[in-house]
């Protein structure tokens, strides 16, 4: 073998073809793992854009859909993106804050016997499955009020949270302490070296994990349909009613007898899978580039 | 027993003499300090006293607590968790650590210079101008600007260039803008860990040559490993060693504290003695 080309006095008791073996046999299954992991993805984008293609055109953003359609008119799901929009939207101003501030709390501020319990506190949160949150605020908001928009934004933001303080708290700890030494050293006040020391350096990064943050709950679906889901076909901007949304529109025409409503279902969730896609890239260039500004010191 | 000592080390010469001790006035006096990492001892029963507007350096082998005895001065070890500490550091007579001393306080008069260059990623104007501006120092900015970055040796080199990131300065250069954004504040004490460990020989010069400067103006605390520095700068010089508890735990401790010139040339302790001839650490 090429590799005993060289001979030493370490190499005499070495089983080196048979390390070579091991080695390549592990990185050959490692290569198919990854090849897996790829090739699921791709064959989901494949087979939603297979059965989106012929549904694919502006009227599915610009036009409602019609209840009991018996003509060839025209529809869309205008109704769903605006409710997607809407719903996610306020989520996200209930949770951004809340979830900033936590980490905030957690990495600047908590002793940290306090950190690691709440921390453990987010991680089970962050496992909790969607359809529990769902129940959770059914209970708490829905019964006696009727669904609304609010309400399907609230079971949204509840697993926004732990998303956003994660990912925060992750960004926070790549400061480096010497910087907020630096500052505390100048005798300014602690909230002061947060604010303008700290923070700054991570607004990249707190961007990231928002962002990544939307695309997850952008496709939830079990919450809102406690939540959100018993609703017509306007378009409404109104979050004290029920809105549709994308998600909910996806499983109701699933179950549609009308092949012209499956293929708008397949478009819908084609037109979500890209939002996640580029979402979720659009994140991580940021991330990359926050990155590269914190390793320039 | 004589003591020689190597060339290198022969004590500055433009060094005035130290007036008797007692007529010194005294910044910081320091009793009975015992400093504790989590169960772990780093330094123990620290008794000493700083001067005014003399350079004291703190000198010692790696791990004998001169960075947390230092650290201790301005209440910069507050922020690490497990940190404990018993013993008394009066500043000016008021007991820093007392229950109702803001440790911001004592950092506003208690400044402090790291051992790796840290600037803000700002310009480097507003690395001076953020602590003032924080700080609620707003009259003659620009002046007080180029007072601290001239005494800090860096203005004629970054003049042209104040808007230019401070990232974008050498080592050197970026240490420089670290002790005036420190002094910038004006500071009544300012404490420095090892202040040019990462610095090259000209930078080092730089450093040495502005805290003899300025030592008329701030009272300097300065850690270093290095014995000819502390030669060249200090007044007084205190040594720190590691010693052995009966459980075998090792802490540091202050083994001598005198006029620089005294521990070089004739130290009483032995320990020392070995320590500045090179025989240990």
């Amino acid at each position: 073998m090429s590799a005993q080309g060289l001979t030493g006095p370490n190499l005499r008791h070495d089983r080196l073809p048979r390390r070579r073996a091991v080695n390549r046999l592990m990185e050959t299954l490692a290569w198919i793992a990854a090849a897996i992991a790829v090739g699921i993805l791709g064959v989901v984008i494949f087979s939603v854009a297979r059965h989106a293609l012929p549904a694919l055109n502006f009227n599915l953003i610009t036009k409602d859909p019609i209840q009991f359609s018996l003509t060839n008119a025209p529809q869309g799901l205008r109704n769903a993106f605006v409710g997607t929009i809407v719903i996610v939207g306020i989520a996200t101003l209930m949770a951004l804050p809340v979830g900033i501030l936590v980490a905030i709390y957690l990495n600047e501020f908590a002793p940290a016997s306090i950190r690691n319990a709440v921390t453990m506190v987010l991680d089970v949160l962050n496992g909790v499955p969607a359809i529990v949150i769902g129940i959770f605020v059914f209970g708490l908001f829905v019964v006696g009020r009727g669904q609304s928009g609010f309400a399907g934004s609230f079971a949204l933001a509840c697993l926004m949270v732990p998303l956003v303080s994660r990912s925060t708290m992750e960004i926070l700890a790549l400061v480096p302490n010497s910087l907020r030494e630096a500052s505390l050293g100048l005798g300014v006040p602690h909230w002061r070296t947060t604010l303008s020391i700290v923070l700054p350096q991570s607004v990249g990064g707190i961007l990231t994990g928002t962002v990544l943050a939307v695309a997850r709950v952008a496709g939830e679906t079990a919450p809102l349909l406690f939540t959100s889901s018993l609703v017509g076909t306007q378009t409404s901007w109104n979050p004290q009613h029920a809105l549709q949304t994308i998600p909910v529109a996806i499983f109701e025409l699933s179950e549609s007898p009308d092949p012209a409503d499956h293929a708008r279902a397949w478009a819908a969730a084609l037109v979500l899978l890209l939002f996640i896609l580029f979402t979720s890239l659009g994140a991580r260039w940021l991330a990359n580039r926050n990155r590269s500004k914190l390793a320039a010191r | 027993m004589s003591t020689t000592i190597a060339p290198t080390m022969r004590v500055e010469t433009r060094r005035q003499p130290l007036p008797p001790r007692e007529r010194l006035e005294r910044i910081f006096s320091i009793e009975g300090l015992d400093a504790v990492y989590s169960g772990k001892p780093a330094v123990k029963n620290v008794t000493m006293e700083v001067y005014k507007n003399l350079v004291t350096a703190i000198i010692g082998p790696s791990g004998c607590g001169k960075s947390t005895f230092i650290r201790c001065l301005n209440r910069m070890n507050d922020l690490i968790p497990g940190f404990t500490q018993t013993g008394t550091i009066r500043y000016h007579g008021q007991d820093i650590c007392a229950s109702n001393i803001d440790p911001v306080a004592v950092r506003r008069n208690i400044g402090m210079v790291f051992q790796r260059p840290n600037p803000f990623p700002k310009s480097i104007r507003d690395n001076v101008a953020w602590g003032m501006n924080v700080l609620g120092i707003k009259d003659n900015q620009e002046e007080r600007i180029e007072r601290a970055l001239t005494q800090a040796a860096l203005w004629d080199e970054v003049r042209d260039r104040l808007k230019a990131s401070a990232l974008s300065l050498s080592g050197g250069q970026q240490q420089r803008l670290c002790i005036a954004r420190a002094i910038a504040v004006e500071p009544d004490v300012v404490l420095m860990d090892e202040p040019a460990s990462a610095l090259d020989p000209i930078a080092t010069q730089a450093i040495e040559e502005l805290m003899h400067n300025l030592k008329s103006e701030y009272t300097f605390v300065i850690v270093t490993h290095n014995m000819q520095q502390a030669a060249r700068v200090a007044d007084m010089t205190a040594f720190f060693s590691i010693s052995q508890g009966s459980e075998g735990q090792r802490f540091g401790e202050l083994i001598e504290y005198d006029a620089t010139e005294k521990i070089f040339t004739a130290p009483s302790d032995k320990k020392t003695e070995d320590y500045v001839t090179g025989r240990f650490g």
